[in-house]
């Protein structure tokens, strides 16, 4: 509990600052930079991208490390023969696949508190035409997590490259690292992006997070069951599978899209959600 | 200078009409109570002028335009909302500061809303962990920020302590002097006596006056007298011979009016005088004086009703009160603070309603 202080101005005459001064008026920077204060002013934002950090590179260095000692073991060939295949893609994916869950998490944040707090009322009549609003959250959350993503994508990789040296040396000179480290980066922006829209779109919390992780964990395991061609076209376009290879250096068997056209998926998924959260934004009743 | 102007606002939710085809203007200069009861749509014209809910017909501007076309909103309007628009996790300098960048405001202009409103102290503070008050003037500094011709304010003295009260009320009157237009809207008639110079009165979404505050009052002054006198009987015939109603008034401690609501029991007897209290209406003091001159019966008491703004609103929106007058009863028995929603009072169920 802290005591209410006293207002400064007293009952008889409210002591009145002068105004702002006649430049002040909306612009996209200055919505970039509210943008910035918002997300780095709040310890959710903070606790899941130290999370982030920690789980994909220490689950991409431990799981390397497991494989490295359990190399000759029993039934481990035809394991071996995959990572020898695509090392790159096996050091990313090992971190990568528990890593962005928590990057979707934040995605689903920034704006479903907005909506639970309240904040979303003072964000609108302060941005009363609203999608600038979203769009500055977008390019703001884009770029931070670009960042710290690709610092991420390299970090795993030298980590997990170091351990895999003895069995399976890969550097970022071999054909397609470089493209697959850089690619785990963007795979991880545009997915926290995607899950900014869906979290716009349902604007609750845990409907949202349950909805994205469904989306990314679950339908590609549902969907991996359908049988023949069309089965492997629906699950290599959804938008895990089908920007998840953008991270491997080589194609895995039945993988319907190449790297850059998976990718290319994923950024059509990602804006086709965006778009729809922009018009409901505009829309709906805040 | 700059109006807010309401023009057949009308919304709904599902199939509940909340705000029905409102008109209205606020002009500049003073300050304009915003009155209703609870669920009568207050808030919701409130959101409406600001654009944060979509009307299903009708326009509301301000100063020409509406609130979405505003070039720097926080600079013409400030707003203070009922339901809480804070981060319990964002710091009230963070929150302020992050308004302000927005507009391009200066970031002085953030620390001297933190004086303004006293919560220089606790500016680093999870704004989750302040009391009411503080959220309160949190939301005050927020809506002041640029500076604004306009202020809409949503029950802004909720919450307040007296002295938070008293500074709110001073500080919309100093505002309104400066020429700048103030929308304040209550459910408590009382703040509004002593704040608001013009009211709009609103039931169940409609427009029930739009007047200057002594006007309200004025419109159901006198309508009653309270008369005493040890024969009831004889006065009562002759009241009603020349057109007035006389009707046995509730025990009345003190000479209190009846506030709980309690029917009328039988007729009372006065305070150790053997006088019986009646309530006439349908006419003035000075003709049942001259009736009961007339008739030789003695009066102890004739006295002109004077209503307060909280009666004139009762009389006002009786007949539109969102809840029913009976089961508001019980809950406004502590009454006294002159919150609405109340039990109307037996005389005032066939007040007149525009």
């Amino acid at each position: 509990m802290t005591a209410t202080p006293a207002p400064r101005a007293e009952a008889g005459a409210p002591s009145w600052p002068p105004g702002p001064g006649p430049a002040a008026r909306l612009r996209f920077a200055g919505l970039l930079a509210a943008e910035w204060t918002k997300i780095r002013s709040v310890r959710s934002t903070i606790w899941t991208l130290g999370l982030f950090v920690v789980v994909t590179i220490g689950l991409t260095a431990g799981l390397t490390a497991l494989i490295v000692g359990a190399w000759n073991g029993p039934n481990a060939a035809e394991r071996n023969a995959r990572i020898i295949a695509d090392p790159v893609g096996f050091i990313l994916g090992a971190g990568v696949g528990l890593g962005q869950l928590t990057i979707c998490v934040l995605g689903v944040l920034l704006i479903s508190t907005e909506y639970s707090t309240g904040v979303i009322k003072a964000s609108l009549l302060a941005v009363p035409r609203r999608t600038p609003m979203l769009a500055a959250k977008a390019a703001v959350f884009a770029a931070l997590l670009l960042v710290l993503a690709e610092v991420v994508s390299f970090g795993s990789f030298f980590a997990g490259s170091a351990l895999l040296h003895s069995k399976v040396p890969v550097s970022l000179g071999d054909p397609g690292v470089t493209r697959a480290v850089v690619g785990a980066g963007l795979y991880l922006t545009v997915l926290g992006l995607l899950a900014l829209a869906v979290g716009a779109l349902l604007r609750h919390t845990a409907g949202a997070i349950a909805t994205v992780i469904g989306v990314v964990l679950v339908l590609p395991i549902l969907t991996g069951l359908l049988p023949g061609s069309w089965g492997a076209h629906v699950n290599g376009y959804l938008p895990e599978q089908a920007g998840s290879a953008v991270m491997r250096a080589a194609a895995q068997p039945g993988q319907v899209l190449s790297a850059w056209e998976g990718f290319g998926v994923l950024c059509g998924w990602t804006a086709v959600l965006l778009i729809a959260a922009a018009v409901l934004l505009r829309r709906r009743d805040a | 200078m700059t109006q807010i102007e309401v023009r057949g606002l009308t919304k709904r939710f599902g199939r509940k009409v909340a705000v029905d085809d409102l008109t209205f203007t606020v002009e500049p200069g003073r300050v304009t109570g915003f009155l209703g009861p609870n669920g009568a749509g207050k808030s919701t014209t409130m959101r409406l002028i600001l654009g944060l809910d979509h009307p299903h017909a009708g326009t509301a501007t301000i100063g020409g335009r509406r609130y979405r076309d505003l070039p720097d909103p926080l600079r013409t309007v400030g707003a203070l909302l009922e339901a809480k628009s804070v981060h319990p996790g964002r710091s009230a300098r963070n929150h302020l500061r992050f308004l302000a960048q927005t507009q391009g405001l200066p970031a002085r202009r953030v620390e001297e809303m933190l004086d303004l409103v006293g919560l220089r102290e606790v500016a680093d503070k999870r704004a989750g962990s302040f009391s009411l008050g503080m959220s309160q003037r949190l939301g005050i500094a927020a809506a002041l920020l640029g500076d604004p011709r306009v202020l809409l304010l949503d029950e802004p003295v909720n919450g307040l302590d007296p002295e938070g009260v008293l500074w709110v009320r001073n500080l919309m009157k100093h505002l309104a002097a400066q020429g700048r237009t103030i929308f304040v809207s209550s459910h408590l008639m009382n703040e509004m006596a002593v704040t608001a110079d013009h009211l709009i009165v609103i039931g169940r979404g409609r427009l029930i006056a739009d007047a200057s505050t002594a006007e309200v009052i004025a419109r159901s002054t006198g309508k009653t007298v309270r008369v005493r006198t040890p024969d009831p009987a004889r006065l009562t015939e002759l009241i009603a011979a020349a057109g007035g109603t006389a009707r046995a008034a509730a025990a009345e401690p003190g000479g209190a009016p009846t506030r709980d609501g309690a029917a009328p029991g039988g007729p009372a007897a006065g305070p150790a005088d053997g006088a019986t209290l009646l309530t006439v209406t349908g006419l003035e003091a000075a003709r049942i004086g001259e009736l009961a001159a007339s008739a030789s019966v003695v009066l102890h008491e004739l006295t002109p009703q004077l209503a307060s703004l909280e009666e004139a609103f009762m009389e006002l929106t009786s007949q539109s009160l969102e809840f029913g007058v009976r089961d508001a009863g019980a809950a406004g028995r502590a009454g006294g603070d002159g919150a609405l929603g109340r039990a109307a009072r037996p005389g005032q169920s066939e007040g007149s309603t525009r």
